[in-house]
């Protein structure tokens, strides 16, 4: 029997989600991914694999999702338009279907600049809208850019990104439609820290009716310490951390930190729990996957449904 | 116009020094323009390679020229009395000057003192801005007349990313987000809706398709 996506299985009955976010490694060991598959298994219902996230080099998440999908997890391919052309993008995601990888997520990718290759050229032969339809054309319609039909459509479960708190907010909702009618199935949101300008944001999408047809996960990034909350308010594009979190964790000792950086992530949460319009979590603790199951359980989110 | 920038005179240095008879030739259009090779230029380019043999000992013989349009025919022959009494020329025309002036004389050796950089505008002294990759496709009427694929640095057609943020781009502070631009235009004229439609994948075959593109007019044709 082929496999099916876990994520659109839980989303589909009901229930609230949890995804966790895996980065691959700098290297060729397997072992790096399947021993964060193996902290994330049983606490999350599916596992994002980054696409050289940042613009730095690493093993390939096409790969690696293969790895943790071997392991017994689902895994979410993603897939990003900075480095591969439409007929590379169009090639690997028969070939993420082909390997049973069941869940893919379309972005345009951190700029090149930011990473390790800054003198690489930036594909961008298409944009993460485009690559959001041309998956979804591919599984419905089984064709691929031009109408040429295929001999099998993929089965993949079609998710894209959103970040509420980048400007401009009034295009923002729209935006987030605009990928919706592309084709999204599921949305996982930037980090939210923010909750206010969140909910403002939720509101403009249950008014529009959007929480209906798509299942909108909300981001959540734990905080190791002030200076990492510092950092990421400063240097990190799209991120809104506001005062009240920086000074919440400049209360502490830096030893301390990292405990109130779980409990604000926990509250954060539980707080998205009731939150009408959405339907899961999705946690980036960014080289930190242990974090994940203390989140998961101290939310009130574990044990993870059966499906 | 097209914009340019000369090379940093070691790097010319070094691409002159097997030379000692040197042909300067210039270019009275778009790179005069942009202040890069023109006859102004020309001249203090030759002065600082004379006033650098002369302090290295070496004899350099250079003249200076300055062609009204150095990728037109016409012009580029008015090199051809001068052409064989020089080793090499050194042209400050963008690189379709270079290789025009290298193909009406292919025995020549020509190099490039300047490094050509884009399609762009004359914002104010001194600032030049790209505004054009020449993709051969022009969607300015559907972007309010900014080109997302020269002024978003992922050139995304259906933006902005989530790193627009107080309408700069996450690359580069100094840079406004194209996207806010397009979309604050359309607000203002009142044609938001024409963000609704998802913009198709672009034809890059129209910019990089097989080789140099042309364009051939009969109706231009002697």
């Amino acid at each position: 029997m082929r496999g099916e996506s876990r994520l659109k299985k839980v989303l589909q009955q009901g229930s609230f989600a949890v995804t966790a976010e895996c980065g691959p490694p700098k290297g060729a060991e397997p072992e790096a991914i399947r021993k964060k598959g193996k902290i994330l298994k049983g606490f999350v219902d599916s596992v994002n694999v980054t696409d050289n996230q940042t613009g730095v080099v690493r093993l390939s998440s096409l790969a690696a999702c293969m790895l943790l999908l071997q392991d017994g997890l689902d895994p979410i391919l993603q897939m990003t338009t900075r480095d591969r052309n439409r007929i590379a993008l169009q090639s690997d995601i028969l070939g993420a279907s082909a390997l049973g990888i069941r869940n893919i997520l379309g972005l345009s990718g951190d700029h090149q600049s930011f990473g390790n290759q800054p003198q690489a050229k930036g594909v961008f032969d298409i944009d993460s809208m485009q690559l959001i339809q041309v998956v979804r054309q591919m599984r419905d319609a089984g064709v691929i850019l031009g109408g040429e039909q295929l001999t099998e459509p993929p089965d993949l479960f079609i998710g894209a990104v959103e970040n509420p708190f980048a400007d401009p907010l009034s295009y923002r909702v729209l935006r987030l439609e605009k990928k919706v009618v592309a084709g999204a199935e599921f949305i996982q949101t930037q980090s939210i820290y923010n909750l206010a300008r969140f909910r403002e944001w939720m509101g403009q999408v249950v008014d529009r009716g959007i929480h209906e047809r798509v299942h909108i996960l909300g981001g959540i990034t734990p905080l190791k310490s002030a200076r990492m909350a510092e950092y990421m308010r400063d240097r990190v594009a799209g991120m809104d951390i506001p005062d009240e979190i920086i000074t919440r964790m400049k209360s502490v000792p830096g030893a301390k930190q990292r405990e109130h950086g779980m409990a604000i992530a926990v509250e954060a949460m539980q707080a998205l729990k009731e939150i009408k319009g959405v339907y899961g979590v999705h946690i980036m603790a960014i080289e930190w996957e242990e974090a994940v199951p203390q989140l998961v359980e101290e939310a009130g989110l574990s044990p993870r449904p059966d499906v | 116009m097209i914009t340019a920038e000369r090379k940093p005179l070691a790097e010319i240095k070094e691409l002159i020094a097997p030379y000692r008879k040197i042909l300067i030739v210039g270019c009275g259009s778009c790179v005069a323009e942009c202040a890069a090779g023109g006859e102004k230029e020309v001249g203090l380019l030759a002065s600082a390679l004379r006033m650098d043999a002369r302090r290295a000992g070496r004899d350099l013989e250079i003249k200076e020229l300055t062609l009204d349009r150095q990728c037109v025919y016409e012009f580029i022959d008015q090199l051809t009395e001068f052409i064989d009494q020089y080793e090499a020329v050194l042209s400050l025309g963008c690189g379709a000057g270079v290789q025009a002036v290298a193909e009406v004389f292919p025995k020549a050796i020509v190099l490039p003192a300047l490094n050509t950089t884009f399609v762009g505008e004359t914002k104010e002294a001194g600032l030049w801005i790209e505004r054009c990759r020449g993709c051969g496709d022009c969607k300015l009427g559907f972007f309010a007349a900014v080109c997302p694929i020269t002024n978003c640095a992922k050139g995304l057609f259906n933006g902005p990313c989530g790193g627009s943020q107080e309408g700069r781009c996450e690359v580069d502070p100094d840079t406004p987000c194209a996207w806010q631009l397009i979309i604050t235009r359309l607000e203002e004229s009142g044609r938001l809706d024409c963000l609704e439609k998802i913009y198709p994948p672009a034809d890059w075959s129209r910019q990089q398709g097989r080789g140099p593109r042309r364009i051939i007019r009969e109706d231009q044709k002697l």
